[in-house]
């Protein structure tokens, strides 16, 4: 499988702070990627030297085949950054926010033209194509971020939490568009603290913690390693303890031979949170 | 050349956009201090006064335009720019783009320029009412764009520079508002001793002021000040540079 991201020992040190430490990770094309971790994990800053926008205190990492550093106009050719902070303008209408990212992009006036109603109709929002951004809902404006980062037909996208703060309804039409997406020949590079946006979307991810790249797999790969099925028992009525099997019937054994101190007791599925929590003893979404 | 031509228009198209929205209230806004200066100088306390033969209108309606051209284009470049780049970060999209950083550092001045400009023209024909020993010339159209420049320049400077709003408050406070009372635009510097006189040269606004007063007065116009706005552009550009280097790879 060809790589279209390629980090090498990559480290950002910032004081005494090591924001990511040797990271050496390698994004296939055409995957949805998940880089997934707790807040201040290193996430935003490993999106941002990917992107050029920080430089890597060493090591290096190439995108499309180039250096991030020595060759970052041509890295620019070929990315699309969706920021966590949305970076639309917002004293202007959504589609003079996306024309300016195709003027950037050296778009002539009928590609630019032609891109823009494509692409609105493409994520439905051709409706609000001259409301100011300001007015649109937290979803709206997460897709016309989206659509302006698509103008130049970047063949990587960067999104950094794309579903942050967004109500149920609206972060699964984002999951299909970003799918619509990936399967229409985007490369798909995402972070999230959403344990189940990842398992939803990416074929791989990596997990971070505290600048570590602590495990890189598909999902079910992850959770195999520690087993398929999670027990949850409630010990007299305060504590859960959770134990991990290979599959339902392991489980069940376990359960039928636990005492009568354990009351409440689910048997589900394993996640990427159980995994999480074991390897480091803390939760992802818990800061 | 063409493209660089074309991304300098793209960086300002997106604030000509903003401007052509809100151009009243910007210009509204920008007027109020000069034409209250105009007011409490000119007429309040300025009545009767000669400075060097000229009445104190006369005298002041240029330093007036010149500490216009100077916050106008000042806050025209750098007000939206440092929100864009710390609080929406939409500024990281020209970074990420393949625009080159001397397009953007001219594409962001220009919109002060073109701010700086709409203002002071409004104060300079506010000026041609009141005063009619005022004299309007290509020189002086010329110098006005050049002090423009330089403090659009400046505002971009800052705004990369700067780390927060609260910061940039004070600055305008520690350095602008000073700026605007010491240098010549509303006393001659004739008067004042040499080692005041050395140390209000060394400010901008200082020969802003002193070339616009020479062409507008008709006097033998200062090209060393001249010169020394052509210097002060040259620096500040070079600062923008550097600091834009700093921002990115």
């Amino acid at each position: 499988m060809e790589e279209f991201i390629v980090t090498e020992n990559l480290t950002k040190t910032y004081g005494t702070v090591q924001a990511v430490q040797n990271l050496n990770l390698k994004v296939h094309s055409g995957e949805i990627f998940g880089f997934l971790g707790p807040n201040g994990a290193g996430k935003t800053t490993t999106i941002r030297m990917m992107t050029t926008l920080t430089k890597p205190t060493s090591g290096r990492v190439w995108v499309g085949g180039f250096d991030v550093v020595k060759e970052a106009d041509k890295v620019k050719n070929v990315i699309g950054v969706v920021q966590q902070h949305l970076s639309l303008d917002r004293d202007l209408t959504v589609k003079e926010n996306i024309e300016f990212h195709g003027r950037l992009h050296h778009l002539s006036a009928s590609e630019r033209r032609k891109r823009i109603n494509e692409l609105l109709d493409y994520v439905e929002l051709t409706d609000c194509a001259d409301r100011m951004v300001d007015t649109l809902s937290g979803g709206m404006k997460k897709r016309a971020a989206i659509v302006s980062s698509l103008m130049h037909k970047p063949k990587v996208l960067f999104l950094d939490e794309p579903t942050v703060g967004l109500d149920a309804q609206t972060r699964r039409r984002m999951w299909d568009l970003l799918r619509r997406l990936n399967l229409d020949g985007t490369t798909i590079f995402l972070t999230t603290h959403y344990i189940e946006e990842a398992e939803a979307l990416c074929q791989r991810v990596g997990i971070m913690h505290h600048g570590k790249l602590i495990a890189l797999d598909n999902p079910l790969e992850l959770r195999k390693k520690l087993g398929l099925v999670t027990v949850e028992t409630l010990v007299n009525g305060k504590e859960t303890r959770y134990q991990y099997f290979a599959d339902r019937e392991a489980a069940k054994r376990y359960v039928q031979n636990l005492g009568s101190d354990a009351k409440t007791v689910i048997i589900r599925d394993s996640n990427l949170e159980d995994f999480f929590v074991e390897q480091t003893g803390e939760k992802v979404g818990g800061n | 050349m063409l493209t660089m031509l074309k991304d300098i228009y793209s960086i300002l198209w997106v604030d000509l956009c903003f401007l052509k929205r809100h151009w009243l209230s910007t210009l509204a806004i920008s007027l109020v201090s000069p034409l209250l200066y105009l007011v409490a100088f000119g007429y309040g306390l300025g009545r009767g006064v000669d400075v060097g033969g000229v009445n104190y209108l006369a005298f002041v309606m240029p330093g007036i335009i010149a500490l216009t051209s100077m916050s106008a284009s000042f806050t025209g470049a750098s007000s939206k720019l440092h929100v864009d780049r710390l609080f929406y970060k939409s500024f990281d999209e020209c970074l990420m783009s393949p625009i080159s950083l001397f397009s953007i550092v001219i594409g962001k001045a220009l919109i002060g320029v073109v701010r700086g400009l709409l203002s002071s023209v409004a104060i300079l024909i506010v000026g041609i009412i009141l005063s009619p020993l005022l004299i309007v010339s290509p020189l002086l159209i010329l110098v006005l764009i050049m002090s423009c420049l330089v403090f659009a320049l400046f505002g971009v400077f800052i705004a990369l520079v700067i780390s927060s709003h609260q910061a940039m408050s004070t600055f305008s406070n520690l350095v602008i508002l000073p700026m605007t009372f010491l240098s010549g635009t509303f006393f001659s510097l004739s008067q004042l001793p040499e080692a005041v006189k050395v140390v209000l040269y060394l400010l901008p606004l200082t020969h802003s002021s002193e070339s616009l007063r020479a062409v507008a007065l008709g006097q033998p116009f200062p090209w060393l000040s001249f010169l020394a706005l052509l210097g002060f552009a040259l620096f500040f550009f070079s600062a923008c540079m550097v600091a834009l280097k700093r921002a990115s790879v």
